[in-house]
């Protein structure tokens, strides 16, 4: 964004419509009226949608402003805490009465079936009101969730595994090993005298208070995005910047320059290993190995100060694949967030002019969420929203009135930019799909599986084709979700997407990111999809909220990636006779490369569907421009 | 010949069952089988070639039926065909350039035995004649004195007819018998060497430092990258696993040992590693007439994806892979869906599986197609034992292997 760009004026709520509109009421602000279709009517006709609408920025938010997270009782405009579930927020016949059972079923957004439970014991008060969770807090430094039980103040390293065991859905044996010899290691070298680990933590936290200069910058956009923020900010944090981009991880960081590698390798919280067989095209990504990770990070859970819990807890879930997707991530990276500015107080209790270190934290944080898993474009959005909201707050306010602000701000911009614009976004969709279409998806994207679910309630005939890439085989899960709603599905693998294509009318994708050259960021096969829906002459719809939109520009996939577990490619599950790579890392001639996402050309693509509208992918970079600096503003 | 019987019935059988399959081991046990239906086929005095092609015709039919998607079936019954029709040609000319008398009898049973008895032995063995001999322009201007002469020869050949008719047609069905035999038998050799020619091209078509991707795993393939491997090139693959059978592990563990840079990718970053790849290089199922090829499922989209990318997409294909038919919705025709339990466990979705909603229709289905259909414009090369081809040249290049007439393997109907 232009540096120089006047500020958009907050005064005059006028709605702009591009593209062809129908002279019908634009989308007001309000989160639950045009949201709740109570008959299936309106959505099916579409002349009551204009197809791009662009609300002046400001409009939407301004109806909003009073939310507080505290007020729990606040209806629809209250957000559960650790659990989302789109079918319940996207159903036509939902109300916006959301009882506390709705709130108390932990599927779908976050969890995978199999490990709900887990995560629920795990969310910090999940399906509990805010308050409830507000009295553990103060109860105890520590997370309150994970230690279900457990002694809140300082525990012995012996507990650690135990209470942090309910993380991992199995331990087998060997991990359980590997743990207790890093507790032994661990112990022995406490034992000896001055441990390391913990002076190096301890002082880890007395450079945080002490200069926030020296802590890690975080947001992977450039700093100087918001003319406003920069006029703002105080005159210290300016001086940071310079240093912040000399020593922290920069998200995209390239690996292949040594001596940013070992620096960041010093500060580095996990312990990364480099992974053998490093595949030559990518030596510029994060290549790690995997297995090591999260029992090293969790044998280290209590030995980390400068973490807040509820972040740490969010790492290590990210770390272990347990929360995937890009909303869920984003939403679970917020509310993590949300608890430790909770817990934050300045030491002493006066205005923020003085110790105001909030900042300096978060980025502490974010860095170690970027060791758990890189950040997706997303998250990266979200924090520099975050950022942006803290740089903003005004020097006089209090510190209790700063952070309630905050709250509430992250509260709003987890309901209007993902919760309200998916909404949208299954209006417009929905429109889009007639009796009889063979709908394809690929992988699972939350938004789209709305979509399914709310065509299917409106009564609409179709079927849906699920294609199903290794190793994760995320589609299976999306598989048992709409089969288990009722909707008629074909389950194939990528493979054999030309064979599927001829019977297929349309084509639903969801993203990871927008790029504004159109490049649609997604996980991995999803240009293949959209390569032979484009070839077969079906039209490519990719569902993506806006805050997902970045101003990046990209052609390959292989400049910017990440690199998942090579192992999970070497193991076939459930064919155990195909075993030719168990023993990979023995032959240096052997890599295996696990790439998460992938870049399909703009061209590919037939229309994006966002919450401003329907747009063709041409339009990206006007909605980037119009409403880049919008999530710093609601 | 009961024990030909049983050997034909037990392959049918094979092939019915999927016991058999890849078309390198199906060409050749088909050709074996037909070689020893032949060297037991009794053939009667007259006409020994066409009871030959009609007998092999029968068993090719049924061998066809039995897994009409295995194209390599076919093209070894036709192939075999085409030998036996060339076998009895080149004993008619050489019995009709060298010895007169025999040329006539022989001819006499094809006149006897033909639609058109009025026409005299004479004409017959001219017309079979300029048949025969590749279209020259010499045999084009000898043909019109040739005609006019022909009343003499027949006239002047007729008293020793009788005398060396019997003998010759011994020494004819032996000789015909064994030919055929012989034939098969450098067919069979040219199937399990097919491989070896291809990869001796490697060097010519890999360079240094070259990347090349490869989708799923077959023999011809590794062979070729192994070839220019050994001629001191190093270039680098990449491997896509090929799901459902994920026959790429097996095929990434062989180069890497044999000292090749090889990296595996799954089959849905195809996509985003192929930008960086020089060519594409892929065995086939089958080659069709017009080009376009029968593949391994997922190769359509790796061809497209270098299409997009200007990336060549080379073929390779042993001879008996080509096929004389022209595809007609391949896709389907030409497809087999394979079990759904390679894609999920039954056991998994075993409450999903049921007759859902009272419809009466299943809710899941699992599609799992076996091959996919490339079409021709999206090939840049063929690489068969006989060297490097256009796909707009595979229908030319079907006619050295083929005969036309026997496109259709079907027993003439007896009426």
């Amino acid at each position: 964004m232009d540096a120089r760009r006047v500020p958009r004026t907050v005064t005059d709520p006028k709605v702009r419509q591009v593209g062809f509109f129908a002279p019908v009421a634009p989308l007001d602000g309000s989160p639950s009226g045009p949201l709740r279709p109570t008959t299936p009517s309106p959505p099916v006709s579409g002349n009551s949608l204009s197809p791009v609408m662009i609300p002046l920025p400001r409009h939407l938010s301004s109806d909003n402003a009073p939310l507080s997270p505290l007020n729990a009782g606040g209806g629809d405009s209250f957000l559960p805490v650790g659990s989302y579930n789109p079918s319940e927020f996207s159903s036509p016949t939902a109300t916006e009465d959301f009882s506390e059972d709705n709130f108390s079923k932990d599927t779908g957004w976050i969890l995978n079936d199999n490990s709900g439970k887990i995560a629920t014991s795990l969310t910090p008060g999940g399906a509990d009101k805010a308050a409830v969770k507000q009295n553990t807090h103060s109860a105890s430094g520590l997370t309150p969730g994970i230690t279900d039980g457990g002694p809140p103040t300082e525990v012995q390293k012996e507990q650690a595994p135990v209470s942090s065991m309910p993380l991992k859905e199995k331990t087998t044996k060997a991990e359980r090993r590997a743990l207790q010899e890093a507790q032994r290691a661990a112990k022995a070298s406490a034992t000896a005298g001055g441990s390391k680990k913990s002076v190096a933590a301890s002082a880890v936290v007395t450079s945080a208070n002490a200069n926030p200069k020296k802590v890690a910058k975080a947001p992977p956009q450039k700093k100087d995005s918001s003319s406003v923020a920069a006029s703002e900010k105080r005159a210290g944090d300016r001086q940071t910047d310079k240093d912040r981009k000399k020593d922290v991880p920069h998200p995209r960081m390239q690996f292949d320059d040594e001596d940013r590698v070992e620096k960041a390798k010093k500060r580095s919280v996990v312990k990364q290993t480099e992974a053998r067989n490093r595949v030559e095209l990518f030596r510029h990504l994060p290549q790690y190995e995997h297995g090591t990770r999260l029992a090293d990070l969790e044998s280290k859970f209590f030995q980390l100060d400068p973490v807040h819990p509820a972040v740490y807890k969010v790492g290590l879930r990210f770390l272990s694949g347990d929360i995937s997707g890009g909303n869920a991530r984003c939403i679970a990276m917020l509310q993590a967030f949300q608890e430790s500015i909770k817990d934050y107080s300045t030491r002493l209790e006066k205005t923020l002019i003085e110790k105001w270190d909030l900042p300096a934290k978060i980025n502490g944080y974010v860095s170690f969420l970027i060791e758990c898993r890189p950040l997706s474009i997303s998250m990266g959005n979200a924090i520099r929203f975050l950022k942006t909201q803290i740089a903003e707050l005004p020097l006089t306010m209090s510190e209790s009135e700063a952070k309630a602000s905050l709250l509430s701000d992250i509260n709003r911009f987890i309901n209007e930019k993902i919760i309200l614009a998916d909404k949208v976004i299954v209006r417009h969709a929905v429109t889009k799909i007639r009796d009889g279409d063979v709908l394809l998806t690929y992988g699972s994207s939350s938004v789209v599986e709305m979509i399914f679910l709310c065509a299917h309630e409106l009564g609409k005939q179709f079927q849906v084709v699920i294609v199903d890439s290794r190793p994760k085989h995320e589609g299976k899960m999306l598989l048992r979700r709409l089969v288990g709603k009722g909707v008629s599905c074909t389950y194939t693998h990528i493979n054999a997407i030309s064979y599927i294509m001829h019977e297929v009318t349309r084509v639903f994708l969801g993203a990871s990111s927008v790029l504004s050259n159109g490049t649609v960021y997604s996980r991995v096969g999803t240009a293949s999809v959209a390569m032979v829906a484009h070839q077969f002459h079906v039209p490519v719809l990719v569902c993506c909220e806006a805050y997902k939109f970045h101003k990046r520009v990209q052609l390959d996939s292989i400049c910017f990636n990440e690199l998942g577990d090579p192992d999970a490619i070497a193991r076939v599950s459930g064919k155990e006779d195909i075993n030719y790579l168990d023993d990979w890392t023995s032959s240096e001639n052997l890599q295996l490369l696990n790439l998460t996402y992938d870049a399909t050309p703009s061209d590919y693509t037939s229309m994006i569907i966002t919450e401003y509208g329907m747009i063709p992918p041409t339009s990206v970079p006007v909605i980037v421009q119009e409403y880049g600096g919008e999530h710093l503003w609601i | 010949m009961p024990d030909v019987n049983s050997l034909v019935n037990e392959f049918l059988i094979k092939l019915k069952k999927r016991k058999i399959e890849g078309s390198k081991a199906t060409a050749k046990l088909t050709a074996e089988l037909l070689r020893s239906f032949i060297s037991q086929k009794r053939l009667p005095h007259t006409n020994q070639a066409g009871a030959l092609i009609d007998a092999v015709k029968a068993v090719g039919e049924e061998l066809i039926n039995a897994n009409p998607v295995e194209l390599a079936v076919g093209n070894i019954v036709r192939r075999v065909l085409h030998i036996i029709r060339e076998e009895d040609l080149s004993l008619t000319t050489a019995a009709v350039g060298g010895l007169s008398l025999s040329a006539e009898s022989d001819n006499e049973d094809d006149v006897d035995q033909g639609d058109h008895p009025a026409l005299s032995a004479a004409a017959v063995a001219a017309a079979a004649r300029s048949t025969l001999r590749p279209p020259s322009l010499q045999t084009l201007l000898e043909d019109m004195p040739h005609s006019t002469a022909v009343p003499q020869t027949s006239s002047s050949g007729g008293d020793s007819e009788g005398k060396s008719k019997s003998a010759d047609k011994n020494l004819m069905t032996r000789k015909l018998k064994h030919n055929v035999i012989e034939a098969v038998n450098e067919l069979i050799q040219d199937i399990s060497t097919c491989h070896e020619l291809i990869a001796e091209q490697a060097v010519e078509h890999i360079h240094q430092n070259e990347v090349i991707l490869t989708l799923g795993s077959s023999r011809t393939v590794t062979e070729f990258l192994c070839a220019a491997k050994e001629k001191k090139r190093s270039f680098r693959v990449f491997v896509a696993e090929g799901a459902p059978r994920y026959q790429g592990h097996a095929l990434a563990k062989e180069l890497a040992a044999r000292g090749l840079q090889t990296t595996v990718i799954t089959d849905s970053a195809v996509f985003a590693m192929i930008s960086r790849v020089n060519m594409v290089i892929v065995g086939a199922h089958a080659v069709m007439a017009n080009g376009g090829v029968i593949a391994p499922v997922g190769l359509n989209m790796v061809a497209l994806a270098a299409q997009r990318h200007a990336v060549p997409f080379v073929v390779l294909a042993g001879v008996h892979k080509l096929c004389p038919l022209y595809p007609h919705n391949p896709e389907v025709l030409l497809n087999e869906l394979k079990s759904p339990s390679e894609l999920l466990d039954f056991g998994e979705f075993s409450d999903c599986l049921d007759f859902g909603c009272g419809s009466g229709s299943p809710l899941l289905h699992v599609v799992n197609p076996a091959f996919d259909y490339v079409p021709p414009n999206l090939v840049s090369l063929f690489i068969t034992d006989t060297g490097g081809h256009n796909p707009s040249y595979m229908y030319r290049l079907l006619t050295d292997y083929y005969s036309p007439d026997d496109l259709v393997v079907r027993r003439r109907s007896t009426s």
